[in-house]
């Protein structure tokens, strides 16, 4: 099995759902050469009329990979940045999102918009917003946030593969630092089934994304210290496995929610109220969220770790729910 | 650089006239197409202030040329966009009146389930890719659906309508910049009623016409007399063998005129009755249309008004099946928002 990045994983995917079904097409700015190597060689193995190049017009991209799929077609979408899909909204939620209830049902709109948020990388505020929970937030789309590259390929077919649309939030930095074996058959990951990463009985620890990372640096520092967290990675957001981490807050009685978003109306609230709606009984302490403070990403290095969660700030809010 | 604008005439009422190489059924099928939309609509606004339906509705009596002249251009196969005006894009596409007047009145039987309502009539087995309540957005999707085509190598057009309001929205630019770029299989059609809500065209645009905008796309820009339904079915004919043949999009600007308000209810404080009145006696294109068929000989003043009665009677039946017809069950609330999956995106047992 060869290992590979995050980005490669993607591209093994992409790949593989171009072979198999000839209505899945790609569409966005500089996805032939990409930037970040999700699409490359695409456009040498499937040609102009599946890898389409559009100008830098996200509304245009938004409402074609829509049109497209009303006819029949599976595209997927690039957004380079989360950022640029503001540009896209009414399509993405007035249109593409709404159009099956609006229509009464008749609709099929398998469409994949991918995006990518992060940050960490020096991009200041317009290029790492991570806005997963405005999506979550709308009826009609599905939301994806992949952690690692297994999932990244596996979730990604299953993405293609749904007659929904689905917006997948890929991560910048986990493009080229996250590297597993992947298994180069064809494989694919149920939406709505969140990983356990890893096993414990004293807090829950979810993290979104790249968060995962940071959560299971926390659970490394805190087995120091004698205790045991489990983490769980939802892997979607839309749907939410609310059983997996009820489950696991009923065992461990505390939970910690993590992602690089910020706090307020972030997605992490949404998890806690539902955390509190299936297991509140079995709760020793508050739910708490660690998140960006409410800020927009600064450029400047320091402040902008200090923006990011971090696993010492995980460590801190799983010691004050166990003081 | 050679304009690519074409600014067809309006011929003289004393010139021979071209019927466009349409037979005498062609062309009566024309004119029932346009009585059918002006009952249906007619009506339409008497039930709503009946107040036997409600909710947003927007006429689009006055424009009945565009819509029938352009979709007498298409084929089957092809597909059309439509705005938050749609009622006579839709029945111009051959939707039903039955299960369009049971959506304006959000029955269970209405195309939507009762779930869309006026501003979201759609049927996709007829290629109307849905009336659009957000100004514009029917331009990116119908380039999308021309885009479907061209991938697939399949010689089939879609067709976007969208007022003059649209022609200002940032959608109107990316869309047909898309288009143009790849050489996509799309009409666009810009129904210019002279008012974008209640703004007058002339405040809003800096130049005279839209379709001169066409220029900047390097695409044929036309002008057509939108209240003359064979100048219209003209223009598209030609726009839309054009884009049949690969070699791109058309801007047509059919110039209108929107009789009624801008939503049933509308004061009207921005235009005269004077205005409307003129309107109304010049640029009825039913009432136009109807002289030219008799000048042709086509139809007799009798049969006209036989067409007109049938027209009447089936908007009748229309709204009996509409008001017998059931509400949706409140079960409804809950489904369709995913394919195959709960309103939370969980996914359903497949059927069967």
């Amino acid at each position: 099995m060869p290992v590979v990045t995050y980005s490669q994983a993607l591209n093994m995917a992409l790949r593989e759902e171009m072979r198999r079904d000839e209505r899945v097409f790609c569409i966005g700015e500089d996805i032939k050469d990409s930037t970040y190597g999700v699409t490359r060689g695409l456009y040498d193995e499937f040609g102009p009329k599946r890898v389409i190049g559009t100008p830098i017009s996200e509304t245009a991209i938004a409402g074609a990979a829509l049109g497209a799929a009303a006819v029949g077609m599976r595209p997927v979408a690039e957004f380079m940045y989360m950022t640029f899909m503001m540009c896209a909204m009414d399509q993405l939620v007035n249109q593409a999102a709404k159009m099956k209830y609006m229509f009464g049902g008749k609709a099929v709109l398998p469409i994949v918009y991918r995006t990518m948020t992060g940050a960490g990388r020096g991009n200041a505020a317009q290029h790492t917003q991570s806005l997963e929970a405005w999506f979550a937030h709308v009826p009609g789309m599905k939301v994806v946030m992949p952690a690692t590259p297994y999932d990244a390929k596996g979730l990604l077919k299953t993405a293609i593969r749904d007659d929904n649309p689905v917006v997948f939030v890929e991560n910048k930095v986990l493009y080229a630092t996250a590297k597993e074996e992947v298994p180069e058959d064809d494989y694919t990951i149920p939406f709505g089934q969140a990983a356990i990463r890893r096993r414990g009985k004293d807090v829950t620890i979810i993290g979104l994304q790249r968060m995962v990372e940071v959560a299971l640096e926390a659970a490394h520092l805190l087995a120091g210290d004698g205790i045991d967290a489990e983490v769980i990675d939802p892997r979607t957001l839309v749907p939410l496995d609310i059983d997996t981490i009820a489950s696991s807050v009923k065992k461990t009685h505390r939970v910690v929610v993590v992602h690089e978003a910020h706090e307020r109306v972030g997605f992490g609230a949404e998890v806690v109220a539902q955390v509190v709606a299936h297991a509140f009984d079995y709760l020793d302490a508050p739910p708490l969220r660690v998140a960006n403070p409410n800020v927009p990403t600064p450029f400047n290095r320091t402040l902008e770790e200090l923006s990011i969660p971090s696993a010492q700030q995980v460590v801190q809010a799983v010691r004050t729910l166990l003081t | 650089m050679a304009t690519l604008i074409q600014h067809t005439e309006v011929p003289p009422a004393s010139a021979a006239i071209d019927r466009r190489g349409l037979s005498d059924e062609q062309l009566l099928d024309l004119y029932r197409t346009m009585l059918r939309i002006r009952r249906f609509e007619e009506r339409v606004k008497e039930l709503f202030l009946e107040a036997r339906l409600y909710g947003s509705v927007h006429l689009y009596i006055g424009e009945e040329a565009v819509a029938t002249g352009a979709c007498a251009a298409l084929q089957p196969g092809d597909v059309i966009s439509s705005t938050h005006r749609g009622h006579g894009h839709c029945i111009a596409k051959g939707l039903e009146l039955g299960p369009m007047m049971a959506e304006l009145m959000g029955k269970a039987t209405g195309y939507n389930h009762g779930k869309g309502g006026s501003m979201h009539i759609a049927d996709l087995d007829k290629g109307m890719l849905g009336a659009n309540g957000i100004v514009a957005a029917g331009i990116p999707i119908s380039a999308g659906a021309a885009l479907g085509f061209w991938i697939r190598g399949e010689p089939r057009v879609a067709l976007c309508f969208f007022g003059d309001g649209g022609a200002n929205h940032g959608a109107f630019h990316e869309g047909i910049n898309f288009a143009a770029v790849y050489k996509l299989p799309v009409v666009f059609i810009c129904e210019n009623n002279q008012y974008a809500q209640y703004q007058s065209v002339q405040q809003d645009l800096p130049i005279e016409h839209v379709a001169d905008r066409a220029a900047a796309y390097g695409i044929p820009g036309v002008i057509v007399d939108g209240s003359d339904v064979l100048a219209v079915y003209a223009a598209a004919k030609q726009a839309v063998e054009r884009a049949r043949r690969g070699e791109g999009p058309t801007l047509i600007e059919a110039k209108t005129y929107r009789f009624e308000g801008h939503f049933l209810g509308d004061p009207e404080p921005y235009r005269t009755k004077e205005e409307v009145a003129q309107a109304r006696a010049s640029k009825d294109p039913i009432t136009r249309f109807a002289a030219v068929l008799q000048q042709l000989g086509v139809a007799t003043a009798e049969r006209l008004e036989q067409l007109d009665e049938e027209s009447r009677a089936e908007v009748e039946r229309a709204v009996e099946f509409a008001e017998s017809s059931p509400e949706p069950g409140p079960d409804l609330l809950l489904t369709d928002i995913f394919t195959g999956a709960d309103a939370d995106g969980r996914s359903l047992p497949r059927a069967g």
